[in-house]
């Protein structure tokens, strides 16, 4: 399925860290995830939803359980339907209740983890989903990348339609009403590709540290840009090159990849940030 | 507002007599079991400024929220333009109090045009045509220069431009100010309303001003509603402010109304505590 790829790779990196078919797995799962990151985070920060997305790795967890108990239905599109009907409830009623967002957050962030875990015990053992928590990019399959790259293209499409939009949402909500702009439904479009983008992922980097790749890139960006373009630009730049640099390292220093990626992007948010005031005026 | 009973300035009410005009009838908007508007009727004609003052509390915002759709409420706001050719529902121009803004957000005065004008996907690129357009209109409030800034490094004062320049594109029936309640400079103020009268001559436009600047809507204003819940008073500001409700909302001694600029200065410094 992914022939001419493996060719590719090896004709043009001549690395020993490519030698593996799982290497060049992980290494298309990186560039094809790292730039969703990316393009992702720089409205997750602008529209102050790092908890947010944080909880979608919550409501991932139970649609794994789910899944599981359903049985018929493989993980994936357990957790990928879970995270959406997650995410879409979550922005309803924040859109129609005045109680704090954060707490209407927390409230189903814990119920769905208690959810999960409650599921998960009925068998009896954690341990067939402990892989979930930290996540194991080298163990991705030729499909996944195949359905990583119809929501590459996917939320590509959705971006250059919704980005205007969004960013109308995230400086001003009654601006952008005022404006015509149905920012229910955004918001909504904003949040289940989010949620599809982790659901996604979630078992290659683990549900611990997937919310640090939707948050560090743009955060990183922030410090060092002062218009959109540039700060997309950037964000995505911080993206892949942590995730090609964390794969690297991960494979000669033999640790974990997705925590080594996180690191790697930690450092450029803080270098950035000890930058910032170079950049912006 | 004719109606018998409201404490009314004027009932001079019921024809447009510009012929184009805007009418908001019988506005009412409950939260839960709380009436926070009640039978609200303001008639705005073209080309006129009317100032909504009122205290804390007294539903001001709402209001503008009402008649930008993003409260429920029951009545209607219809517009109607001089020449009956066209009906319906007003085109709104809002500018928000930019004290709600994320302004730390990596955007510019630029990006923020067009990503609320075009289409085009403001994160991937950018073009003269854009450019050439949001330049025009940046001139109208006198702001051209503005354009590569970020939001963050704009004064309260120019960020309020902004805004404007943004509500007047495209030019619309109707124009909302919410008017923050500190954090602009006197001259910044100033220049704001001076732009706002001007083009208010030049596009015939209807704007409602929420205001707490007693001052500024004596300066300006061509007309004053006192709000609390309902439409108190209603009238020019030379009659709202010398009516007794007034007085009493603001805190201005009970005096005959015509020594105004200096009680106005003491009402504002009340509102501000």
């Amino acid at each position: 399925m992914l022939d001419s790829w493996y060719e590719l790779v090896s004709a043009l990196l001549p690395f020993q860290w490519v030698d593996h078919t799982f290497m060049k797995n992980a290494l298309l799962a990186v560039l094809l995830a790292t730039p969703l990151f990316g393009i992702l985070s720089t409205m997750v920060v602008s529209s102050r939803m790092a908890f947010f997305s944080d909880s979608l790795g919550h409501g991932a967890f139970t649609g794994i359980a789910i899944g599981m108990l359903v049985g018929g239905l493989s993980p994936l599109w357990g957790i990928i339907l879970f995270s959406i009907a997650f995410a879409v409830l979550i922005t309803l009623i924040k859109h129609k209740s005045k109680t704090a967002p954060d707490t209407i957050i927390g409230v189903f962030a814990s119920t769905a983890v208690a959810l999960g875990l409650v599921i998960m015990s009925f068998g009896g053992g954690f341990n067939k989903f402990s892989s979930y928590l930290i996540g194991d990019l080298l163990s991705i399959a030729p499909l996944e990348i195949i359905m990583l790259l119809g929501v590459f293209v996917g939320v590509i499409l959705l971006w250059l339609l919704i980005f205007n939009k969004l960013l109308i949402i995230s400086i001003n909500p009654s601006l952008a009403a005022s404006r015509g702009i149905n920012t229910l439904l955004i918001e909504i479009l904003f949040s289940s590709a989010l949620a599809v983008v982790v659901a996604m992922t979630i078992q290659w980097v683990g549900l611990l540290i997937i919310n640090s790749l939707l948050v560090l890139p743009a955060a990183a960006a922030r410090n060092i840009t002062s218009n959109v373009r540039q700060y997309h630009f950037a964000s995505v730049c911080f993206a892949v090159f942590s995730g090609i640099t964390g794969l690297i390292l991960s494979y000669y220093l033999n640790s974990a990849t997705g925590p080594t990626i996180v690191l790697v992007a930690s450092l450029l948010f803080f270098t950035t940030f000890a930058l910032r005031s170079r950049f912006i005026r | 507002m004719t109606s018998k009973g409201k404490h009314n300035c004027e009932k001079d009410e019921n024809a447009c007599q510009r012929l184009c005009c805007t009418k908001i009838e019988n506005f009412n908007v409950s939260v839960g079991k709380t009436q926070i508007l009640k039978d609200v009727n303001i008639h705005i004609h073209c080309g006129e400024l009317t100032a909504v003052i009122g205290a804390n509390g007294a539903g001001k915002s709402t209001l503008l929220k009402a008649i930008l759709g993003e409260v429920a409420h029951t009545g209607s706001l219809k517009y109607f333009d001089a020449k009956g050719a066209r009906s319906g529902h007003p085109c709104i121009g809002y500018v928000p109090q930019y004290l709600n803004f994320d302004l730390s957000t990596p955007t510019s005065v630029l990006d923020l045009f067009m990503a609320s004008l075009t289409n085009l996907p403001s994160w991937l690129m950018s073009s003269q045509t854009i450019r050439t357009r949001v330049t025009q209109s940046l001139e109208k409030v006198k702001a051209e220069h503005l354009i590569d800034r970020r939001l963050g490094a704009l004064s309260g004062g120019e960020l309020q431009r902004i805004l404007l320049a943004l509500a007047l594109e495209p030019i619309p029936d109707l124009l909302l100010l919410d008017e923050p309640v500190s954090g602009i400079d006197q001259n910044g103020l100033e220049l704001f309303y001076d732009i706002v009268s001007e083009l208010r001559e030049k596009f015939d436009l209807s704007i409602i001003l929420v205001s707490h600047d007693l001052a500024l809507v004596e300066k300006y204003a061509d007309r004053v509603i006192l709000l609390n819940g309902r439409v108190i008073c209603n009238g020019t500001p030379e009659q709202v402010f010398a009516d007794e409700q007034t007085r009493k909302t603001f805190g201005m001694p009970a005096a005959n109304g015509q020594n105004a600029a200096k009680e106005h200065a003491s009402a504002r410094e009340r509102l501000e505590l």
